[in-house]
């Protein structure tokens, strides 16, 4: 079995599926020379004359331009640009009828001749030492686009980097009446070989294929003349059969190829050229000469001459009609390409563009027009006719039914339009008009579908986008909060953790067995009576030894003051060695009980009263005191005893403090703000949970103040005064964070 | 000045449905001939019933369905269902036989279906069941080629016979279908079975008098005559050459085997090609384009189907020839296998591949 390529060599042909045998009439013109229609008065340039993007408008109107000059940029790889056909000035830039099955306006640049032709500045190449790039651009700048019909941008067909196997001349021509092609081949097949051996540069094919229908002998004839010369170019004369001439089914009769399925033939290594095309490349690169013009075929029975022309593009067809002698008909139809894929045009002021190859002006017996559309029969000529295999009959259901689900697994986007099926049909349905319109509408939905997820994906990211913004607001607040609790934390963070632990075990304190505390209570009770009881027993004794008793000891200084100084050291001694002793012994039950707030009154009174006796010894005696005293605070605190014991031993302190104070105004002032300081922290220290003993406490402090204010105010007034206010504006304060 | 607006293709071949529908009626016209020369001219009173009924209840249907009429009794598919009906139900069979089922095919298996192109069934087919079934005596007389018969009818003889039951001269259709000798003679098909049920072998049966070469006398030349007209329409492309190659290959096949497993029960297939209905049907009625599967692959089977059928019914059924039910039952296959026979798109890779 010989390879692809040995068979391709040896000249097989092979065949597509299905086609149809319309009568070619192509004698009206094909034996006829190409004549050259004089320049009309007015030039009607569309922007965009190819598939792809018009370029930007580089003249303005009134300006005049000459034969060949740039009208428009070729500012993307997109964009072809046009050219002046000749020289003239821009009348003006207005939408008009297009060239199009739609015939809406489209922009379009209007030009009048002044009839000089004048040209611009030309700058031939020389494609053998010029690089691609510079071809590539020449033929870019030179506004070529696929002159076949549908108008793809050469440039990017010709810059493939892609490696090609197969150059393909597409010469087949297979629509009838059109023999535009046929004229060039036999008028210009040198150049039209010419323009084959750029692209040949450009694509470094193993092969070129020229293919060409077999009534075609004349220009078949010169092609292989001009291509003698020349080994790897092939001249493949194919049956005609229509539709030949597409591109997916010429590959498939030259190279028994399918082009995949929403592929592109480059993927299997062919590119595929008009021979147009070809000669348009020719022309721009080897003299310079943009595509200005092209051949069109003039046909149709309603015409005295029909022949083909070389008309300016931007020549309206009315002077082409003109030019060949059209006597219209009633109901005459004027088509635009070929009588299978043409289309009809609303008036003649269309213009001629560089995908336009036929004009055609049949009379009503010649191109009888379409009758009633009957019910269709099932007949399948049409899937029969179809060169895509597919069932058109079927797709004609589902067109009717709107049915896209199914349209799509029947392939509908495979449809080349051709027009094959609609030609067989013997029910006269217009297929291709509905897959049109089924197309359209599968588009429209696609659109539409995509516009629903734009909007939909939109949708949710607002929803995200607001979710974000929230929780960065959430965060953002959260760790302000945080900021402003590690602030709070760093001015008083000890004492919240010591708050905290003070309240578990004054808690576990509370918790303790009842019994066991209240017997313990009623033993220090006892103890704490006793030595009261022989305390005041001292004191009596004292008291008789000095002056007769003044009755029962009371806790306000006042009512001891005249006492004698060196008893009242004395008695304070004992006293304190008593007293310490008795917390002593309460301390060794303390670890887990609170001690009652009573005898702490009562032992500040003990303290208080010596201390107003003797200010000096009571001076005395208090140092020793708060020393004792703070020693067993620092024990207490070592053994963490809870904080109401704690604030029982700081209560005498507090009253040393404060016996201080009654001896030296100064010193007393210091030492009643040291007692504050201490009353205050320890109020603080219990404020949270403890609120009754606090209150007591605090009570107890504030006594203990004023006991000192009254000391003070007696030894001077004035700063006694200072002192108390003070006091007040201290406990007064204290008492306010108290109560919140 | 404005311009006709049109879409393309500006171009179309001239064969409209009413051409090809022509086309297939005229191509009877061998078989027709043949027909009313070997079997007497009743079949030619049968077309004419059979074709103005059809025009009748066309344009009756049509008008209550608000459908444009003229326009689509032009388009000779009522015709041709007439034809189809008439040339294949018997010949002598009473006038009311061929006016109910002509009403019948085109009330009800066209029109009621939605007209033209939408019908399930054959029509014609559809028609001739029906007919057999209600009224089995009338559908069964078929009365020998006139080489057999002990009277000679006259063309009056049929118009008498089709309209009062009785020929000019009186004879009932039974007696009209005894031989000389007074044994009543059905169609070749018919006389086989029956002899087969009786435990004669095929070779005993075959010598009968209905019976000529491999074929029955008279059915031969019907076949052959059909036969030409088909090919006429494959050689016009009116038809495609799959669905009447596959009926005829796959009976031919079929009986071919079957008849060197069973050389005295079951006839050959020759005798199976030219007796009864075979041509007809492979070439005029299974390839009705509406009811027959529209898939080049698809048409084989279907073919096939209807060739299988017919072997089975003919044979092992309880009918003496089978095409009016193989046809329909493949009709209801069609979708299917229209379904399952997709051509695979250029470019597009065989569904096998696919998955």
């Amino acid at each position: 079995m010989p390879g692809l390529f040995q068979q391709i060599q040896a000249g097989k042909l092979w065949d597509f599926h299905g086609g149809i045998h319309p009568p070619g009439r192509k004698e009206q013109t094909n034996q006829k020379p190409i004549a050259v229609l004089p320049i009309p008065d007015r030039l009607y340039l569309p922007l965009r004359q190819h598939i792809g993007v018009a370029g930007q408008l580089l003249v303005k109107v009134g300006e005049r331009v000459l034969k060949g000059q740039q009208l428009t940029g070729a500012d993307n790889s997109m964009a072809v640009p046009i050219h002046a056909p000749t020289s003239g000035t821009v009348l003006s830039i207005t939408p008009h009828t297009s060239p199009h099955p739609s015939a809406l306006p489209e922009l379009t640049l209007v030009l009048e001749p002044d009839g000089l032709d004048e040209w611009r500045q030309r700058e031939p190449l020389n494609f053998l030492t010029c690089d691609n790039l510079t071809l590539l651009s020449r033929i870019q700048d030179s506004g070529i686009a696929g002159m076949g019909g549908a108008g793809f941008p050469t440039h990017i067909k010709a810059g493939l980097t892609q490696p090609v196997d197969y150059l393909i001349i597409n010469a087949v021509e297979c629509e009838p009446y059109i023999s535009a092609d046929d004229l060039l081949m036999q008028e210009a097949a040198t150049t039209i070989v010419k323009g084959i051996d750029i692209l040949c540069r450009l694509l470094n094919p193993k092969a070129v294929l020229i293919g060409i229908e077999d009534d075609k002998p004349i220009a078949a004839a010169a092609m292989m003349a001009a291509c003698s010369q020349r080994e790897h170019y092939y001249v493949r004369v194919v049956p005609t059969k229509y539709p030949s001439g597409g591109e997916k089914q010429l590959i498939q009769l030259l190279t028994n190829k399918e082009v995949p399925n929403g592929r592109r033939p480059a993927d299997i290594g062919i590119v595929m050229q008009n021979v147009g095309t070809a000669f348009a490349i020719a022309q721009a690169v080897l003299d310079d000469h943009p595509l200005l013009s092209r051949i069109v075929t003039v046909a149709g029975d309603t015409l005295n001459q029909p022949q083909n022309v070389l008309a300016l593009l931007g020549t309206p067809v009315s002077a082409l009609l003109d030019a060949c002698g059209f006597q219209s008909q009633p109901q005459q139809r004027v088509i635009m390409g070929g009588p299978m894929m043409g289309f009809t045009l609303p008036d003649l002021s269309v213009p001629v563009v560089k995908t336009t190859n036929c004009v055609l002006a049949p009379t009503a017996q010649e191109l009888p027009a379409a009758s009633t559309e009957m019910d269709c029969i099932r007949c399948s000529a049409c899937a029969d006719a179809c060169p895509a295999s597919l069932l058109p009959q079927q797709l004609l259901w589902y067109s009717k039914a709107k049915d896209s689900d199914k349209l799509n697994e029947y392939n509908l986007a495979d449809c080349i339009e051709c027009g094959a099926c609609a030609y067989v049909c013997p029910s006269e349905i217009p297929l291709v008009q509905y897959y049109r319109v089924a197309k359209a509408d599968i588009r429209e939905q696609q659109r539409e579908a995509l516009k629903a997820e734009q909007a939909k994906a939109r949708f949710e990211a607002r929803n995200a986008r607001l979710e974000q913004e929230k929780q960065e607001r959430q965060q953002r607040n959260q760790q302000l909060a945080a900021a402003r609790q590690q602030q709070q934390l760093a001015s008083g963070a000890n004492t919240a953790v010591a708050d905290a632990l003070a309240r578990i075990k004054a808690k576990q304190a509370q918790a303790a067995p009842a019994d066991e505390r209240n017997k313990e209570q009623i033993l220090a009770e006892r103890e704490l009576k006793k030595q009261q009881a022989r305390d005041y027993q001292q004191q009596k004794a004292q008291q008789q030894a000095t002056e007769p008793p003044s009755g029962q000891p009371e806790p306000t200084p006042a009512a001891t003051n005249n006492t004698d100084s060196k008893a009242a050291a004395v008695a304070a001694a004992i006293a304190r060695a008593q007293a310490k002793k008795a917390a002593q012994a309460t301390e060794q039950h303390a670890t887990k009980q609170q001690v009652m707030p009573a005898p702490n009154t009562e032992k500040i009174n003990e303290a208080l009263a010596p201390a107003e006796a003797d200010p000096r010894k009571a001076a005395i005696a208090a140092a020793i005191a708060r020393a004792k005293a703070k020693q067993q605070a620092q024990t207490e605190n070592e053994t963490s005893a809870p904080p109401a014991s704690a604030g029982a031993v700081n209560k005498p302190t507090a009253a040393s403090d404060a016996a201080v104070a009654a001896e030296d105004p100064r010193k007393a002032a210091v030492a009643a703000a040291l007692a504050r300081a201490k009353a205050k922290k320890q109020a603080s220290a219990e404020a949270t949970e403890q609120t009754a003993p606090v209150a007591t406490e605090a009570v107890i402090a504030d006594q203990a103040e004023t006991v000192v204010a009254d000391a003070v105010v007696k030894e001077d007034p004035r700063k006694a005064a200072i002192a108390a206010a003070i006091a007040r504006a201290k406990a007064r304060k204290q008492a306010d964070s108290e109560n919140s | 000045m404005s311009f006709k607006i049109a879409s393309s293709p500006h171009q179309h071949n001239q064969r409209s449905t009413a051409h090809i529908m022509r086309l297939v009626a005229l191509a009877c016209l061998p078989g027709i001939a043949v027909q009313a020369v070997l079997f007497g001219y009743g079949v030619l009173i049968q077309l004419v019933l059979a074709i103005v009924t059809a025009w009748l209840s066309e344009a009756l249907i049509l008008k209550l369905r608000g459908k444009p009429v003229l326009s689509r009794l032009k388009d000779n598919s009522a015709l041709l269902t007439a034809v189809l009906l008439a040339i294949a139900i018997p010949p002598y069979a009473p006038w009311w036989i061929i006016v109910i089922g002509t009403a019948f095919a085109i009330i009800m298996v066209k029109q009621l279906y939605g007209g033209l192109g939408n019908n399930l069934f054959n029509p014609a087919m559809a028609a001739y069941v029906l007919l057999l079934v209600s009224f089995p005596l009338q559908m069964t007389q078929w009365l020998p080629p006139l080489s057999l018969q002990s009277v000679d009818l006259t063309p009056l003889d049929a118009v008498c016979s089709i309209f009062t039951h009785y020929s000019c001269s009186g004879f009932s259709l039974p007696q009209l279908q005894a031989n000389i000798d007074g044994i009543t003679m059905a169609t070749p098909l018919d006389t086989l079975r029956t002899d087969l049920s009786r435990g004669l072998t095929l070779d005993e049966s075959l010598n009968r008098p209905v019976f000529f070469a491999f074929a029955g006398t008279g059915w031969l030349w019907l076949n052959l005559a059909y036969l030409a007209g088909g090919l006429l329409l494959i050689q016009q492309k009116i038809i495609s050459w799959r669905i009447p190659l596959a009926v005829i290959a796959s009976l031919f096949v079929l009986s071919a085997i079957a008849t060197l497993a069973a050389p005295d029960t079951i006839a050959g297939p020759l005798f199976h090609l030219f007796s009864g209905g075979t041509m007809l049907a492979a070439f005029f009625i299974a390839t009705d384009p509406v009811s027959a599967s529209t898939t080049n692959k698809g048409r084989l089977v279907y073919g096939a189907l209807i060739g299988l059928l017919v072997f089975l019914i003919r044979n092992f059924g309880g009918y003496p020839d089978a095409y009016a039910f193989a046809v329909l039952l493949a009709n209801m296959a069609v979708p299917l296998i229209d379904y399952y026979t997709r051509p695979r798109t250029y470019g597009h890779r065989p569904r096998s591949e696919l998955k």
